[in-house]
């Protein structure tokens, strides 16, 4: 475990620099723990794939009493070696024409027919990494090596909200309607970030994602 | 937007509602948003007797014209600005109240690049989207549904009762189209050599026209990476120094992402970063390097100048 300062108000507590579903299990539980704890002076508590980031406020903050917390709480989870039951989310998915249409290119890529890209895409389930780029935009891995397809080379000015898209082995839903370079192959009609909702959020770090053709 | 309020004529160049952030949401994606300048949000604040928390306007380059609805007290911070009250001068750094009807005109901007106009009776009253008011542009989200103000919108505010005039010295500004900003060394240094180090400490950076709230895209010698492959996307702070492949470093800013995959070389210490908020596209950086030891000494000096001026305040006001 490596703890870092990164500028005066961000400490960043990386396990090992890996995309791994057992390091970033141990980046998300360290963050539950750390919320838990209520430090005065925290302000903000976000996982990454490897690195747990905790924002404080350098006026308000024990920086000492929070690496301690961060020592302690880590020294624990170095432990884990199997991962919890997640909590199973299903996404809808329609996959290719409008909705995606990226399927054919992607199929081009892995050498196999549309159907097989949907059955190896949708037949997979998948971790949610870490949430970013936009609300609700999470990160989810691993995708199959064969449909994974590279990012396109030139991104679209405008994805729809919903759209389903793969980017090397990572696959993700854009929640809202936005810039993007990721191979859309799908849609879902699914609202994965609606503020006015608790939680915001449809989907969190350390959930299983599974994606249903309809 | 429905009620009375403060009824935007011009919106200027870029103007929107600002609190102290949308923290503690990041986890799920959502970026923080808040002030550029955070000293002189904090000040406009505090001379209308508002919490810190109170949302205001940040006013950029080119100021507003817009009417009160209803009477309140008001103060500007933060970019030199000409104000007028119906056409009569007002100095910024001021609290003053305006009348039903009467109109607020930003003019002539003389140094810095953003104002925060505050408005007394708690702020700006725009509904807040996951605990906050500020407005993240790119997600569409808080202050006046989510984009930046537009002729015709009326800003909801509370109606608030003329006080005895209090001022304030202000933030001193960068002048001549330059800042010094201090640099702690990023989370990232071993992606970046001594040249890259020399490079970013012994050159003016200029501000790119490619720069907004999200961050200052930075002109100057590329900084030369010596590892070509991009570290695993880590979450990130305001101040951030990210440099892309092609060496272009871009200073992130109010509006930054919650998490980034390009290295970092270094963070501009906090106690600065109201001043890199007060530079135009145009204008330009030099980066100092710091000590954590550094860093911490200027927060705390930056500290008691706001806290010394917010005293000074309330004594002018009971002298008055």
């Amino acid at each position: 475990m490596n703890v870092r300062l990164a500028g005066d108000t961000l400490l960043l507590v990386e396990f090992e620099p890996a995309i791994d579903p057992l390091v970033n299990e141990r980046v998300v539980e360290l963050g539950h723990a750390l919320r838990a704890r209520q430090l005065p002076g925290v302000r903000d508590v976000v996982p990454g794939y490897a690195t747990l980031g905790v924002h404080f406020d350098p006026l308000r903050t024990d920086l000492l009493a929070l690496e301690r917390a961060v020592g302690v709480e880590g020294r624990t989870l170095e432990t884990i070696t199997t991962l919890p039951e997640a909590r199973v989310i299903e996404i809808p998915v329609q996959y290719g024409g409008q909705d995606g249409p990226d399927l054919e290119e992607v199929a081009r890529f892995a050498g196999c027919s549309p159907h097989e890209v949907i059955d190896l895409h949708a037949g997979t389930a998948y971790r949610v990494y870490m949430l970013g780029f936009v609300p609700g935009f999470a990160y989810l891995g691993r995708v199959p090596a064969a449909i994974a397809a590279p990012r396109r080379r030139v991104p679209r000015d405008r994805v729809p909200a919903g759209s389903v898209g793969i980017a090397g082995q990572q696959t993700g839903i854009y929640p809202i309607d936005s810039p993007g370079g990721w191979q859309l192959i799908g849609r879902t009609d699914r609202t994965m970030f609606d503020p006015s909702r608790d939680p915001a959020s449809l989907l969190s770090a350390g959930d299983t994602v599974r994606f249903v053709p309809v | 937007m429905t009620g009375a309020g403060l009824r935007i004529v011009k919106p200027g160049l870029l103007t929107t509602v600002q609190d102290l952030g949308r923290w503690g949401h990041q986890l799920d994606g959502v970026p923080v948003a808040g002030p550029m300048d955070v000293f002189s949000h904090r000040l406009a604040n505090h001379l209308v007797e508002n919490e810190p928390e109170a949302a205001a306007l940040e006013i950029t380059l080119i100021g507003p014209e817009l009417i009160a609805e209803v009477p309140v007290t008001l103060a500007v911070c933060g970019a030199d600005f000409d104000v007028s009250i119906d056409s009569n001068p007002v100095p910024t750094g001021i609290s003053f109240h305006v009348r039903r009807g009467q109109v607020v005109r930003f003019g002539k901007r003389h140094t810095g690049a953003r104002a925060y106009l505050a408005v007394g009776g708690g702020g700006i009253q725009t509904p807040p989207v996951l605990g906050s008011r500020a407005t993240h542009l790119v997600s569409a989200m808080g202050g006046v549904s989510g984009r930046a103000l537009a002729a015709g919108d009326v800003v909801p505010v509370n109606e608030s009762p003329a006080r005895p005039t209090v001022r304030a010295r202000g933030l001193t500004l960068p002048t001549a189209g330059r800042a010094r900003l201090r640099v702690l060394p990023g989370s990232q240094e071993r992606w970046f050599g001594d040249d890259a180090w020399r490079a970013l400490t012994t050159v003016s950076f200029r501000i790119s026209p490619r720069s907004n709230r999200m961050g200052y895209r930075l002109q100057g010698p590329p900084l030369p990476r010596q590892i070509t492959d991009e570290p695993i996307s880590e979450p990130l702070a305001m101040g951030a120094i990210q440099v892309p492949a092609a060496g272009e470093p871009i200073l992130l800013m109010a509006d930054r992402q919650t998490a980034g995959g390009y290295p970092k070389i270094g963070y501009v210490i906090t106690a600065d970063l109201c001043l890199a908020g007060q530079l135009a596209p145009g204008e330009f950086i030099e980066f100092d390097r710091c000590t954590e030891r550094e860093a911490v000494a200027a927060l705390i000096a930056r500290e008691r100048e706001l806290m010394a001026q917010m005293l000074s305040a309330r004594a002018s006001e009971a002298r008055s």
